[in-house]
C-alpha cells in the first residue's frame, strides 16, 4: 500500500482541525441557537441586552412638565395638544444637565407639514386648517402671527 | 476508456458522497419550526398603522432618526411614509422624498405637479419593519448575524454581521439598508430599547394623528390587539408568505 | 481617499419614478464579477476532467492546462467577495458560525473543499516532477537554485517513491479526484445560482431554473476561457520560436492542435446550447403566465436593457459564436473571436441577472439605473467599480504565471515530465 496517497488528506484534515480550534477562540460562547428554530433562532444571545441598552433619546412631555409646567398646560388646552414636545423641541436627551437649551423649530417648512394644504379629498389633512405656502404670507416665519403652543392665540 | 466495475463504484461513491454532504447541510423550513420560534413567550409586539389617519407630516420619520442615530441627510431611513395620489384617470403618483422626512408639502410628485382637480383620491402609508414570523432576511443571513427574538423582533448584531447585504436582497419590502456609519445592515426593530422598558417606539410617541400603534398581540387586554383581532385588518405582500405583523387599517389596492 | 459616512449604493444608483427609500444597487459589479469567476473555475475543472476522468485523449494538454488554471483562478473567485464585504475583515464568519439556511454559507466550506481537492490532484499529477526537480536542483549553486529546492521540496511533502506502482497509485488518486471534482466544481458554481434563485422577493431572479442556467453558463464560460488561453500561450510560443530559431526549428513545435480545439468546441457547443435554451424557457414561462411582476419585468427586458439582453447577450454572446463556430472552414482566427464573444455573453448573462434584478423597484412602480463608478475617488468607489473589476479580471493571469513557474502546465510530447 502506497501511503503517501494519504497525504494530501491529512493536510485537508489539519486544516480543518485548525478552523475548528479557531471557533474556540473566534466565536463568541453564547453563539448558538436560542430557541426552537435554527432557522430564525441562531445568534450571539448577549447581543439582544445590547439592543435593550441603546441610549433612549426621546424622554415623552412626562419629563418636559417638571420644569415646563407653564407651557404644557397651555399646550394641552389648545388644539396642539397631540403633538409632543419633542416634535418641535427635538429630543430631550441631557437636558438640562448636559443640553442647556434645546432647538426651536421656527421654519415655516416644519408647519407646513400639516397645515400645507394638499387639497386631497375626503382625507384627514384636509380637515386641519391649513394654508397654501405659496399664497399666504411668503418666506414670513409662521411663528410670527401663530403661538405654536395655543394656536388660536398670537405670540407675545 | 477502460474502467473497472470497481473504479466505477468508487468513483461513483466518491461523488455522491461529495454531493450530498454540503446538500445535507441545508434546512429546509417545516411550518412547525417557524411557527415554534415565537410561539413559547408571553409577547409578540406587532403595530397597527390607520392609514385614515396618517395626515404626511413625516415627524415619525423625523423621531425615528434621531432616536435610532440615522444619520440625518444619509438618503435611508428605517421607517418611511409613502404618498399615494390616484387620479382621475387612474394613475397612481406615489413618492416617498428622503422618506417623507421633511413631509410633503406640494403636490409635485416625481416633477409632475397634479392638479387638485384631477384627483381620485389621495393618502399617506407608513411603513416600517413588519417583524415577519417567517422572515426571509433571517434565513438568508449566511453567519447568524440577524435574528429573531422570543418577543418576535428581528434584530441585527452590529458586532457579527459582515455586510454581504444579501437579507437586503431578500427583504419583499425594502427595510433594509446598510448603515452608512457603522458599515452593517440595519433597519427598523419597533424600538427595542424603549418598548422592552415600558415605552412607545419613538414614531408612535411623536405621531400627533394615532396613526401608529404598538401592540403586543399575547396580551387579550391590549386595546389594540383587540383592533387586530376583531376589526378588518391587511398586511402587506401576504403572497411572500413572510406572515408580516405590522398590520394596516385602510389599506388601498394601489399601495405597493 | 476617506471613507465618509456615505450610503453604499447611493453614488452609482440613479432612481427613476417610485422606487423604496432604501432600495439601491447594494450588488454591483463585484457580484457580477464573483459568478462569472466562479463559473471560469467550475468549467476549467469539468474541461480538465473531461480528460482525467472520460478518458478523452484529445484534450490532454488543455487538461493540464486547465487544471492548474482552475487553481490560479480560484482566489480570484473569493476577491470580489472580500472587495464587496462591507465587512471584510470578518470574511472568516461564515466558516466559523455558518448558517447552513443560507446559501452564501455554503461558500466557505465548498471553497475550501473544492481548493483542496484541485490543489490535491494537482499535487498527484505534479508529484513525480516536483521529485524529479529537487533531484536536479540537489547540486546546484546560487540563492535562486537554493529558493527553488526548498519550495520543491515542500510540495513533495516528504513522498520521494517515484516507482511504477507509486505512479500508478497517483494517477489512480488524481482520476479519482477529478470524478469527484466534477460534482464539488458544480456545486461551487451551482449554489451561486441558488443563490439568486431562492430569493423570492426579487421577481427576475426567483426561479428554479436559476441554478441550472448558471451551471450550465459557467462551463461554457470555463471552457472558453481555457481554450483562448490555450490557444494564445501555444501560438505565442511557435512565434516566438519561428522568430528565434527559424521555420523548421518551429515545425517541431506546433502551435495550438487542431483536434483539441474540435473536441473542446463540441462540448462548448453543447453547453451554450443548454444555457440558451433554459434561459428562453424561462423568459417565455415568465411572459405566459404573466405574473404581477410581468409589467416591470417586461418595461425593463424590451425596453431599458433590450440592448444588452437581446443584442449583447443572445445575439453577440450566443447566436453570432455559434454560428462562427459551426461554419465549415473554422479557421483559427474565427475560433478566437468566437470565444471572445463566448466570454463577453458569459459577462453579458451575469449582467443581466445581477444588475438586470436590480434595475427595477421592489413597489414595481420604479426603476433604478446602474452607473458604475469609472474613475475611482473613494475606496468604496474603487472596490465597486470598474478598476475593481479590472482588478480581479487580471489577477488570474498574474497567478498563473506564477504558479506554472513551479507547476509547468504548458509542455507537451517529449518535454512533458508527467
Amino acid at each position: 500500500m502506497k501511503w503517501h496517497v494519504l497525504r494530501p488528506l491529512w493536510l485537508a484534515i489539519g486544516l480543518v482541525v485548525v478552523i475548528l480550534i479557531a471557533r474556540q477562540f473566534m466565536v463568541p460562547e453564547d453563539f448558538g441557537v436560542h430557541g426552537d428554530s435554527f432557522t430564525y433562532n441562531f445568534y450571539r444571545l448577549s447581543n439582544v441586552q445590547e439592543w435593550k441598552d441603546f441610549p433612549v433619546k426621546h424622554q415623552g412631555r412626562e419629563s418636559c412638565v417638571e420644569c415646563h409646567e407653564e407651557n404644557v398646560t397651555t399646550l394641552n388646552a389648545s388644539p396642539h395638544a397631540p403633538i409632543e414636545c419633542e416634535n418641535c423641541h427635538g429630543p430631550s436627551v441631557g437636558h438640562p444637565d448636559d443640553v442647556e437649551l434645546l432647538p426651536i423649530e421656527r421654519a415655516r417648512e416644519h408647519c407646513l407639514r400639516c397645515h400645507a394644504s394638499l387639497d386631497y379629498p375626503n382625507h384627514a389633512r384636509s380637515e386641519l386648517p391649513n394654508v397654501r405656502d405659496r399664497t399666504h404670507k411668503r418666506r414670513r416665519e409662521c411663528v410670527t402671527c401663530h403661538y405654536p403652543h395655543d394656536p388660536r392665540e398670537k405670540p407675545e | 476508456m477502460s474502467c473497472s466495475r470497481r473504479d466505477f463504484l468508487k468513483q461513483a461513491c466518491g461523488g455522491t458522497l461529495a454531493s450530498v454532504l454540503p446538500v445535507s447541510a441545508f434546512t429546509f423550513l417545516s411550518p412547525e419550526e417557524a411557527r415554534a420560534a415565537v410561539e413559547n413567550a408571553n409577547v409578540r409586539w406587532a403595530f397597527l398603522v390607520d392609514t385614515r389617519k396618517c395626515v404626511g407630516c413625516g415627524l415619525c420619520v423625523k423621531a425615528c432618526k434621531n432616536e435610532n442615530e440615522i444619520p440625518y441627510d444619509a438618503p435611508v431611513t428605517r421607517t418611511w411614509v409613502e404618498r399615494y395620489v390616484i387620479t382621475n384617470d387612474g394613475q397612481a403618483h406615489i413618492d416617498s422624498p428622503m422618506g417623507g422626512r421633511d413631509g410633503f408639502i406640494d403636490n409635485v410628485i416625481n416633477g409632475e405637479e397634479i392638479d387638485p382637480d384631477n384627483i381620485a383620491k389621495a393618502f399617506f402609508v407608513p411603513k416600517l419593519c413588519n417583524q415577519c414570523d417567517n422572515p426571509p432576511c433571517v434565513q438568508v443571513c449566511p453567519v447568524g448575524a440577524t435574528y429573531q427574538t422570543d418577543d418576535g423582533v428581528v434584530l441585527v448584531d452590529r458586532d457579527w454581521c459582515i455586510g454581504c447585504g444579501y437579507c437586503i436582497m431578500a427583504c419583499p419590502y425594502g427595510v433594509r439598508f446598510f448603515h452608512p456609519v457603522h458599515k452593517v445592515a440595519d433597519k427598523c426593530n419597533f424600538c427595542y430599547h424603549r418598548i422592552t422598558k415600558g415605552m412607545n417606539p419613538a414614531c408612535v410617541e411623536s405621531c400627533a394623528f394615532d396613526a401608529r400603534r404598538i401592540a403586543n398581540l399575547r396580551d387579550p387586554d391590549d386595546p389594540v390587539t383587540k383592533i387586530i383581532t376583531t376589526e378588518r385588518v391587511a398586511v402587506l405582500k401576504d403572497e411572500y408568505g413572510t406572515k408580516p405583523h405590522v398590520f394596516y387599517i385602510g389599506l388601498d389596492e394601489n399601495v405597493r | 481617499m476617506t471613507s465618509e459616512a456615505v450610503v453604499h449604493g447611493v453614488e452609482w444608483t440613479v432612481k427613476e419614478l417610485f422606487v423604496y427609500p432604501n432600495e439601491f444597487i447594494y450588488w454591483s459589479i463585484q457580484i457580477v464579477m464573483y459568478p462569472y469567476m466562479t463559473g471560469l473555475v467550475a468549467g476549467a475543472f469539468v474541461l480538465s476532467s473531461l480528460y482525467h476522468v472520460f478518458g478523452q485523449k484529445d484534450l490532454k494538454e488543455i487538461a493540464q492546462f486547465s487544471l492548474v488554471f482552475s487553481l490560479a483562478l480560484l482566489p480570484v473567485a473569493a476577491l470580489p467577495l472580500l472587495l464587496h464585504l462591507q465587512q471584510p475583515l470578518r470574511a472568516m464568519e461564515p466558516l466559523l458560525t455558518p448558517h447552513f439556511t443560507s446559501a452564501i454559507s455554503a461558500f466557505g466550506i465548498v471553497f475550501t473543499a473544492y481548493a483542496l481537492i484541485v490543489i490535491s490532484e494537482i499535487w498527484f499529477v505534479y508529484r513525480r516532477y516536483f521529485v524529479d526537480q529537487v533531484h536536479e536542483l540537489k547540486g546546484k549553486e546560487g540563492f535562486a537554485n537554493m529558493l527553488r529546492l526548498n519550495v520543491y521540496r515542500a510540495l513533495t511533502m516528504g513522498s520521494f517513491d517515484i516507482s511504477e506502482e507509486a505512479l500508478r497509485v497517483d494517477h489512480k488518486a488524481a482520476k479519482i479526484l477529478a470524478g469527484v471534482g466534477i460534482p464539488v466544481a458544480c456545486f461551487l458554481h451551482g449554489y451561486a445560482g441558488f443563490i439568486f434563485g431562492s430569493v423570492k422577493a426579487n421577481a427576475l431572479w426567483m426561479s428554479p431554473l436559476m441554478p441550472v442556467i448558471f451551471i450550465m453558463s459557467a462551463v461554457v464560460s470555463g471552457i472558453a476561457l481555457c481554450m483562448l488561453t490555450y490557444i494564445v500561450i501555444m501560438e505565442w510560443k511557435a512565434f516566438r520560436k519561428r522568430r528565434t530559431e527559424g521555420v523548421t526549428a518551429a515545425i517541431e513545435i506546433k502551435g495550438a492542435e487542431t483536434d483539441i480545439i474540435n473536441t473542446a468546441t463540441k462540448y462548448l457547443l453543447g453547453f451554450l446550447v443548454a444555457a440558451i435554451s433554459l434561459e428562453i424557457l424561462d423568459l417565455i414561462f415568465r411572459g405566459y403566465t404573466a405574473m404581477k411582476s410581468w409589467d416591470i419585468l417586461r418595461s425593463v427586458m424590451y425596453g431599458k436593457d433590450f440592448i444588452n439582453i437581446f443584442v449583447l447577450q443572445y445575439t453577440l454572446g450566443n447566436l453570432v459564436p455559434f454560428v462562427l463556430l459551426l461554419l465549415p472552414g473554422r479557421t483559427l482566427k474565427r475560433t478566437v473571436v468566437a470565444l471572445l464573444l463566448v466570454l463577453f455573453g458569459v459577462f453579458m448573462m451575469r449582467w443581466n441577472v445581477v444588475i438586470g434584478g436590480q434595475a427595477f423597484s421592489l413597489s414595481f412602480s420604479g426603476y433604478m439605473h446602474y452607473h458604475i463608478p469609472i474613475i475611482p475617488h473613494s475606496v468604496e468607489t474603487f472596490k465597486e467599480g470598474l478598476f475593481g473589476a479590472l482588478t480581479v479580471i487580471v489577477t488570474p493571469f498574474v497567478l498563473f504565471w506564477m504558479i506554472n513557474k513551479f507547476v509547468p502546465s504548458l509542455e507537451r510530447g517529449e518535454e512533458a515530465k508527467y
